[in-house]
């Protein structure tokens, strides 16, 4: 007797899930009939209420309330699409889409516009000041300074003519003392003196430099080394190392290889502690 | 004589609501132009659909009249004072411009060919036609780079609207401003005259 009540239970559930199935598929094929602009008379409204029918008694839940009365909207909208279509058919306005765009696009622009022309009839409107915006433009006008005020202030100031050199701007940091393309290489090279015989180096010891601003600009730079195919790293995860491998020549990495973003952290603790441990 | 003093005193009346109706629908006064019934009727009084008669006789000797765009569609028989109320008022061009007069608008040739491929393709599609669709037929015509922009410069100056799935809507200016089935009958009769002229 147990059994056959837990197996009516369990056909109930089969068919609940079912009917929610059901509701959605029909709730998706309005959506799109709605919101595309097909034809409203492919969906067919007697064969869909008899499914929001079928499976009505088996609702108890809020939610499959709301499904069911969310089903039920959109057939009543695809019903005034119908309807709407209907209507629109029998107006002296309708003609057969494709026909129309057959139309336009065998006409010239010349003709289409002169066409057009017979049946525009622009609006005629006066643009008008408003006595508030007269009102704020007085305010703005009385503000204003005369013209030989606002001249004086903004006139440039006479100054000795004079000359500068290359130098001065590399010192006043206007310009770099070498190209950036032309800096990279040279730390590259920098790179493969340093790694020799070898085929890596450990990366602390390469960016690690006697002062901490000098020590972020070579790891600055040395991220470029990688973005730019002139190096790559190599992580050990377990031992918390990362080399740095050279190459011989510049590797172009774009589209051929999904690139990833490695954050390297170079805080001044760590760099203490790396300088601490060179000089023990 | 206290008959023909009433009759001076009426035609006064409608002569003064004639000038208050011209100021309302000539000057605009908010973002879109034209007037809505309600407004109309609290300015001139309840027989504003008498005094806007009269200013519209008045208008055609200069080409012009007060064209009213309702709510909903365009009621078959003899509107109501409420359907009227609901409607916007707007004076427009009883004639229509000559091919030189157009450039005083603003609009090139090819714009105004664009514009009307636009809305006669959505008259055919029942008002509603999504942009992908109008963007390809315009291409026919207009340069690529350009069928965007005169796209969405209709939609700003009211001609179309757009909602979020990209469905282009005819829009308050064309109902306003374009004979919808004097163009559609008009691109047909083009066609009869080519076939007339084979034939």
């Amino acid at each position: 007797m147990s059994r056959k009540g837990s197996a009516s239970l369990s056909t109930q559930k089969q068919k609940k899930k079912l009917g929610s199935e059901h509701l959605q598929r029909l709730i998706d094929q309005c959506k799109t009939v709605e919101e595309r602009g097909l034809d409203p008379f492919m969906v067919n409204v007697d064969d869909l209420i008899a499914v929001v029918r079928e499976y009505f008694p088996e609702w108890e839940s809020i939610d499959e309330y709301s499904l069911d009365s969310e089903a039920v909207n959109r057939l009543a909208s695809v019903i005034k699409l119908q309807s709407d279509w209907i209507k629109h058919r029998s107006t002296s306005l309708y003609t057969d889409p494709f026909l129309i765009e057959e139309k336009l696009r065998k006409l010239s622009r010349e003709k289409l516009a002169t066409l057009f022309l017979h049946t525009w009839h622009p609006i005629i409107e006066l643009e008008q000041i408003s006595p508030h915006s007269l009102n704020e433009a007085i305010k703005y006008w009385q503000s204003l300074l005369p013209l030989n005020e606002r001249w004086t202030k903004t006139g440039a100031q006479k100054t000795e003519l004079g000359s500068t050199t290359r130098n001065d701007l590399v010192a006043q940091k206007i310009i770099a003392e070498q190209a950036f393309t032309e800096e990279l290489e040279t730390f590259w090279h920098e790179l493969t003196q340093r790694v020799g015989e070898n085929t890596k180096i450990l990366y602390w010891d390469f960016i690690g430099a006697d002062t901490y601003e000098e020590t972020s600009k070579r790891a600055y730079m040395t991220s470029f080394l990688v973005t730019y195919g002139y190096a790559t790293l190599e992580i050990h995860r377990l031992e918390e190392e990362i080399f740095i491998i050279p190459f011989s020549k510049p590797h172009s990495l774009t589209a051929k290889k999904q690139m990833i973003s490695i954050p390297v952290e170079v805080n001044y603790e760590e760099w203490k502690q790396w300088k601490n441990s060179k000089h023990a | 004589m206290e008959k023909q003093q009433t009759r001076m005193t009426k035609k006064a009346q409608y002569q003064r609501k004639l000038k208050r109706a011209t100021h309302l629908l000539f000057y605009k006064r908010h973002r879109r132009p034209g007037v809505k019934g309600w407004e109309l009727r609290k300015r001139l009084g309840s027989d504003y659909p008498k005094v806007l008669g009269l200013l519209d006789t008045y208008l055609e000797k200069l080409d012009l009249k007060i064209k009213t765009v309702f709510e909903t569609e365009k009621p078959t028989e003899k509107p109501t004072l409420e359907q009227l109320d609901r409607a916007r008022f707007f004076i427009t061009l009883r004639g229509s411009l000559t091919p030189k007069e157009t450039k005083m608008s603003g609009w090139r040739i090819d714009d105004i060919a664009g514009l009307a491929m636009t809305i006669a393709f959505t008259i055919s599609k029942k008002g509603k036609a999504s942009r992908d669709e109008v963007e390809n037929l315009l291409r026919d015509k207009l340069p690529g780079w350009r069928v965007d922009i005169n796209l969405d410069r209709y939609i700003r100056a009211g001609y179309l609207s757009q909602d979020e799935n990209q469905q282009l809507y005819l829009d308050w200016r064309t109902r306003a401003e374009i004979d919808e089935k004097a163009l559609v009958d008009l691109l047909l009769a083009v066609e009869g005259e080519k076939k007339e002229k084979a034939q």
